[in-house]
């Protein structure tokens, strides 16, 4: 069984914690915060963070999921709400040796978001790049803003 | 260090995208085998052109330079992703071999592999 060493500042060879000396006299010289940790929970699980774009004729949803293959990454539509989920197999089983770090969720997750109008589902596509899912929802035709010609006699 | 993050009126800095001086810390796991270290750090949004990896004195440091995404005219109906370049700092221990340390990128997972120095050959020394 390996087991996980968390913050040990006095093992040898590898002092991470310098750097949060470094981040905080920094942070001293120039009065706000240099390096900001930016993890993504909710309630301690992990919560890809999700952005929500609307334009004239399409939703586009992005979420940062990091380090996944596109197979492990489900994307659903159902009754207005559009549900990411997927799994991380765990660090260690991806490389060999121990982890005397570990940061990065990994299992299971799951968001849902509920969109504001309605889309057309046939043409919803989806891809992955960089680690960001980017979902394009064309929305439905009577959702789009339309030109009605006045005729003023 | 040149601009100033502009503060909001409560004092807090406000979050500007992509400014020079501010940058998010990515979540990193890190692997000890025998032959070495391997760090791993999430930088969604980063492509190989936007990484930087650099080691100097004993310090390795990893920035990642998000892809610049088209401005489009859309409304932003939910924000949560902070949309900041990436950049943390680690000290090197000295058994690494710093000549040897190779990195690479795959969907915003960035691996560097630091592999240990291997034991110097017994060296002979003449003696005059």
């Amino acid at each position: 069984m390996t087991l996980l060493r968390w913050n040990k500042p006095q093992a040898a060879g590898w002092p991470l914690d310098e750097i949060n000396r470094l981040q905080q006299e920094v942070s001293r010289l120039f009065g706000r915060p240099l390096l900001r940790s930016v993890r993504p929970t909710l309630f301690d699980q992990w919560a890809p963070a999700i952005d929500l774009f609307e334009d004239r004729d399409q939703l586009v949803l992005k979420a940062e999921l990091p380090g996944l293959n596109k197979e492990d990454i489900e994307v659903s539509l159902h009754d207005g709400a559009l549900t990411l989920s997927g799994e991380r197999k765990s660090a260690q089983a991806e490389t060999e040796g121990s982890l005397i770090r570990s940061e990065r969720f990994t299992g299971r997750f799951q968001r849902s978001v509920s969109l504001p109008v309605p889309v057309a589902t046939d043409k919803v596509h989806a891809h992955y790049e960089n680690g960001v899912l980017t979902v394009t929802l064309p929305k439905a035709e009577e959702a789009k803003p339309r030109q009605i010609e006045v005729r003023v006699k | 260090m040149n601009a100033l993050t502009q503060n909001n009126a409560a004092g807090v800095p406000v979050r500007q995208e992509n400014h020079e001086d501010t940058f998010a810390r990515p979540e990193v796991d890190i692997h000890e085998t025998a032959a070495g270290y391997v760090l791993l750090a999430e930088m969604p949004g980063v492509a190989r052109e936007g990484l930087d990896i650099t080691v100097e004195d004993n310090q390795l440091t990893l920035t990642g330079r998000r892809a610049v995404e088209p401005a489009t005219k859309s409304e932003a109906l939910l924000r949560e992703s902070h949309g900041l370049d990436y950049r943390r700092v680690f000290d090197l221990s000295p058994e690494i071999d710093r000549d040897r340390i190779t990195a690479g990128v795959e969907q915003g997972l960035v691996t560097v592999t630091l592999p240990k120095a291997q034991r110097a050959q017994p060296r002979k020394i003449e003696v005059r």
